[in-house]
């Protein structure tokens, strides 16, 4: 075996350990952290889908992540106040299943992405990175001014949504699904990442050209991608307002974005499991350097400035080695 | 009444506009000079403020305030060039977004960690507050006209600098074939310290004079950035005639948006959800008017592409 597919198989037994351990030992609070690590790592493995293999640079992320954030914040709001979300020409009441939750936080992301992709992709290089942090800021700034949802101050959800067959007011059973869909993310991306459309979208990463000459579209390649990258993203939105049982329109902020790129550079861009490394490390030097001291963001920027300087290719690459062509 | 109101929004809308001008200006600069995505420019802004806040603290000399807060921004900007910046020039686009973001979070939580969460004050000098009475019976605050003026002063200078120096020349060759300008026995680091801190120092001053009328606090640049890059893709990456003109234009729409659309569609609606859906439309509106401006020209409005 490699020595990537190894150290992925570590990652995944330790991400999937620390909560049964933290069970054992019966603190609930490392329980949670660690399913904020799994949403956050769904969130990078959908921004590394773009990034990564398709070399599209959205500083726009927190975007498809607020959608997905306010998706579930409106459902589970109007199911909670009983009042339906829209009674002509059909009556649609909100809703607290997270099934249902998760499949329109899926669809409006992609929506979205898809028109915010759309548009964007029109340019390429820094007008991209631009643009998209531009249309992230745009939807930041709507849902302060939009009154009908707490505006600045957001939504509060009172009871965590139900799954059919668990409790998930239980943090164990809650981290459960998230590393659950983790996984099923983690596999479908990897088919997609080996299926023809995963090889023709990395072929127009490393030349267009090229790729036009052998009559490919690349615009149509990114789109898809960026529309699947917002998805994903979306999906993760969704389960963090679930954990937090809370949206604000922080979910929006450039910041978040700029977070999502962090965990993706930690692990190792392009690499599968680089968001998913990226983001325990997140949340372990949040909690490790957050006890420390109050403005640790200090030292987070210096470690990230850290690895982008002197340690391309992140942590796996520093464990694994470079890269293997093909497997 | 209402046309007075209008003229005064105008007003302010230039006035943002031309601020928005200072930022973007050294932006598109660094981008046509060295290629560079510049996220950490916002908080060369923030520097600038805070310099001034400090320096008008000690001093209660505006003027030197003003200085104060070209120098240190000028100063700070040719430090990270010279230790981190100069590092990206050959790295991809992902590469100087990490490392430009990870500079905002040391300077911003820095800063924090140094002054504290609280926002600081910078005074309008008594010189220039109060009002001024212009044609039309109008009253507009002198500051904010002498804002647009030192703004067009800037603008003006920065033009000059580029159209008809030396070292405006060898900027203009840098924008065009870096490996000949080199080879010409140009020293070309010594150039992009120079444009690096020029366009920091240029942020700096914006910092400083918006200080004076909001306050001075950390976070203060970053929503200024994104707006600068909204200008720079309106206007054209490296144009700073483009940016002149995005900047006006991204001003002007913004205050007047604000003003106008509430009261637009308070004429088909009630007040209140006039107001809110008003005020949500007018918080997109710059947005919009980029997109419109993409779905036409891609490359900005003085864009090559």
């Amino acid at each position: 075996m490699r020595k990537e597919t190894i150290l992925n198989a570590c990652v995944l037994l330790g991400l999937l350990a620390v909560p049964l351990w933290a069970l054992s030992v019966d603190e609930p609070f490392i329980i949670t952290l660690a399913t904020k690590a799994v949403i956050f790592a769904i969130a990078g493995v959908g921004l590394n889908f773009a990034l990564g293999l398709g070399g599209l640079v959205s500083l726009g992320h927190a975007a498809f992540f607020g959608i997905g954030g306010y998706t579930m914040g409106i459902l589970a709001s109007h199911a909670q106040n009983y009042a339906p979300l829209m009674e002509w020409p059909l009556v649609i009441e909100g809703t607290k299943s997270m099934p249902v939750i998760w499949l329109f936080a899926v669809l409006f992301s992609s929506l979205f992405a898809l028109v915010i992709g759309a548009l964007s992709l029109r340019t390429s290089g820094v007008y991209f990175i631009m643009i998209t942090l531009a249309f992230g800021q745009m939807l930041f700034f709507f849902m302060i001014s939009w009154p009908a949802y707490g505006g600045e101050d957001g939504l509060v959800i009172y009871v965590r949504n139900g799954f059919p067959g668990l409790n998930t007011l239980d943090p164990i059973q809650f981290f459960g699904i998230c590393f659950a869909l983790l996984c099923i993310v983690l596999f479908l991306v990897s088919r997609m990442a080996r299926s023809s459309f995963g090889l023709a979208l990395s072929g127009a990463r490393q030349n267009e050209e090229r790729m036009q000459a052998v009559g490919m579209v690349p615009y149509r390649l990114y789109l898809i991608a960026f529309t699947i990258s917002g998805a994903i993203t979306g999906l993760s939105g969704a389960l963090f307002a679930d954990l937090n049982r809370f949206v604000s329109p922080t979910m929006f902020s450039w910041q978040t974005s700029g977070e999502i790129m962090i965990f993706i550079i930690l692990g190792g861009t392009g690499r599968l499991f680089g968001p998913v490394v990226g983001a325990a490390v997140f949340i372990l030097l949040e909690h490790m350097l957050g006890g420390l001291s109050e403005f640790w963001h200090v030292y987070l920027g210096a470690i990230l400035l850290g690895v982008v300087l002197f340690a391309r290719g992140g942590l796996i690459q520093l464990v694994a080695g470079r890269e293997v062509a093909h497997d | 009444m209402s046309l007075v109101l209008l003229i005064e929004q105008v007003l302010n809308g230039l006035q943002f506009g031309v601020m928005l001008f200072l930022m973007a200006a050294g932006l598109t600069l660094i981008f046509g000079v060295m290629g560079l995505i510049n996220l950490a420019h916002g908080s060369f802004y923030m520097i600038g403020a805070f310099a001034a806040a400090a320096t008008a603290a000690a001093t209660g000399s505006f003027l030197l305030a003003l200085a104060a807060s070209l120098v240190a921004a000028a100063v700070a900007g040719a430090i990270v060039e010279m230790t981190v910046i100069r590092r990206l020039y050959n790295r991809d686009h992902l590469d100087q977004v990490l490392a430009t973001f990870a500079l905002i979070l040391i300077f911003s939580e820095g800063t924090r960690w140094l002054v504290g969460s609280f926002p600081l004050f910078l005074d309008i000098p008594d010189y220039l507050a109060g009002p001024i009475s212009l044609p039309f019976g109008i009253q507009y605050p002198q500051y904010r006209l002498a804002i647009i003026a030192v703004g067009l002063v800037v603008a003006g200078g920065l033009f000059a600098l580029i159209a008809k120096t030396r070292i405006g020349i060898q900027i203009r060759a840098g924008e065009s074939d870096r490996e000949m300008i080199a080879a010409l026995g140009v020293d070309i680091s010594k150039l992009y310290t120079f444009v690096f801190a020029l366009g920091a120092a240029l942020a700096g001053i914006a910092g400083a004079l918006i200080g004076a009328i909001q306050s001075v606090q950390v976070g203060m640049g970053e929503p200024v950035l994104i707006l600068a890059f909204v200008v720079i893709v309106i206007g054209g990456i490296g144009s700073i005639k483009g940016a002149l003109l995005g900047a006006l234009l991204v001003g002007l729409t913004d205050t007047l948006a604000g003003f106008l659309l509430p009261t637009a569609f308070g004429l088909v609606m009630d007040p209140a959800s006039a107001a809110s859906v008003g005020s949500s439309l007018a918080s997109m509106s710059i947005y919009i008017l980029m997109a419109g401006v993409l779905l036409f020209r891609p490359t900005g409005l003085f864009g090559s592409s």
